[in-house]
């Protein structure tokens, strides 16, 4: 009985951390208002208050909008880079190379063209359409 | 407030424990401590600014080491090296967009007067023709002590600036200007070629 009047309730301190957390933020914050309040008279203006902190007045619209045709772009591209990348140990190898590897390359890059002709022929390498 | 407090009853107030005697003192000592600039350079003096900075001369040691890439952050304008005419209302505009109170730096001959290309079609002969200056330092570049030296002086400043009275500090003024007119290209230089509220050159008397 004695013991738990003396000794505060384990949840009080969860009080105590809650009333810390809202005074760190807000003391600051309501000095600073009061300072402006009584002190320092606001100078608004036209540059002061323009979004863009910036040297340079901003020119155009934010929304910008990118054709979708550059993802099939980026598509085919990143395609070819690949093949490139097996090309270059074929082109190293070439004079070394059994006559069953070279088929093996010939029909890697035959599927890589007919895929070039497909997309040529839907029109992917159309830019405006 | 206390500027009426002479020098040997504040340190006589110091030995016995009191150390901040009014509002104004605390609000200076941390604003004077605390100089953020803005992060930009122009031409050759930024590197020794940017060395200044850097740990050999250590600008953090007056508290101003916290380059702020925002206009909005910052205290202070170090305008450091040539100020082009394409530059200046660039420099005006980010002027204009830093927050009340704001100090310049006019660092290098080139920021002061143009230096060495004041003779020149596209060179700026002054920062001080568009925006008020609070220090200026002498040099081609100026050494990194000169700019701490310029520090100094800034903070000297700072501390001297009254929050009330007749004679307070500008920026607590409501008819003091926080912004000033960005200058445009004309069809030979800028115009107006300097802010006539601002710009008062010394006149020269020959005899």
């Amino acid at each position: 009985m004695l013991a738990s009047s003396t000794t505060p309730d384990p949840y009080f301190f969860i009080v105590i951390f809650t009333g810390v957390a809202l005074l760190f933020p807000l003391l600051p914050l309501a000095l600073a208002w009061m300072w402006r309040r009584f002190f320092q008279p606001p100078k608004p203006g036209a540059r002061k208050n323009a979004t863009y902190e910036c040297g340079v007045e901003s020119v155009g619209e934010a929304h910008v909008q990118f054709r979708s045709q550059y993802y099939l772009y980026c598509i085919i591209f990143l395609l070819f880079d690949v093949e490139a990348i097996f090309l270059i140990p074929f082109a190293v190898a070439f004079t070394g190379l059994p006559v069953g590897a070279f088929i093996a390359i010939l029909v890697f890059l035959l599927l890589l063209v007919e895929g070039l002709i497909w997309a040529w022929s839907k029109g992917c390498l159309q830019w405006a359409s | 407030m206390s500027e009426a407090m002479d020098q040997g009853l504040k340190s006589e107030l110091q030995k016995q424990g009191i150390f901040v005697t009014s509002t104004q003192e605390l609000y200076n000592w941390g604003r004077r401590n605390s100089i953020w600039p803005l992060q930009f350079g122009l031409a050759c003096c930024a590197i020794e600014m940017i060395a200044t900075a850097a740990s050999r001369y250590d600008l953090a040691r007056f508290g101003g080491e916290v380059f702020r890439p925002s206009p909005r952050q910052a205290d202070l304008m170090i305008v450091a090296g040539t100020v082009t005419k394409k530059m200046a209302p660039q420099i005006v505009r980010l002027y204009n967009q830093m927050p009340d109170p704001k100090y310049v730096i006019s660092m290098g001959a080139c920021a002061i007067s143009g230096g060495p290309f004041k003779q020149g079609y596209n060179v700026l002969k002054g920062i001080d023709r568009y925006i008020p200056v609070d220090v200026y330092i002498p040099g081609c570049p100026p050494r990194p002590e000169a700019l701490l030296h310029a520090f100094m002086e800034l903070q000297r400043k700072i501390d001297d600036q009254k929050l009330s009275g007749s004679d307070k500090a500008a920026f607590l003024k409501k008819d003091q200007p926080s912004e000033f007119p960005v200058p445009a290209f004309g069809e030979h230089d800028l115009q107006p070629p300097a802010n006539p509220d601002l710009f008062h050159p010394p006149q020269i008397e020959r005899k």
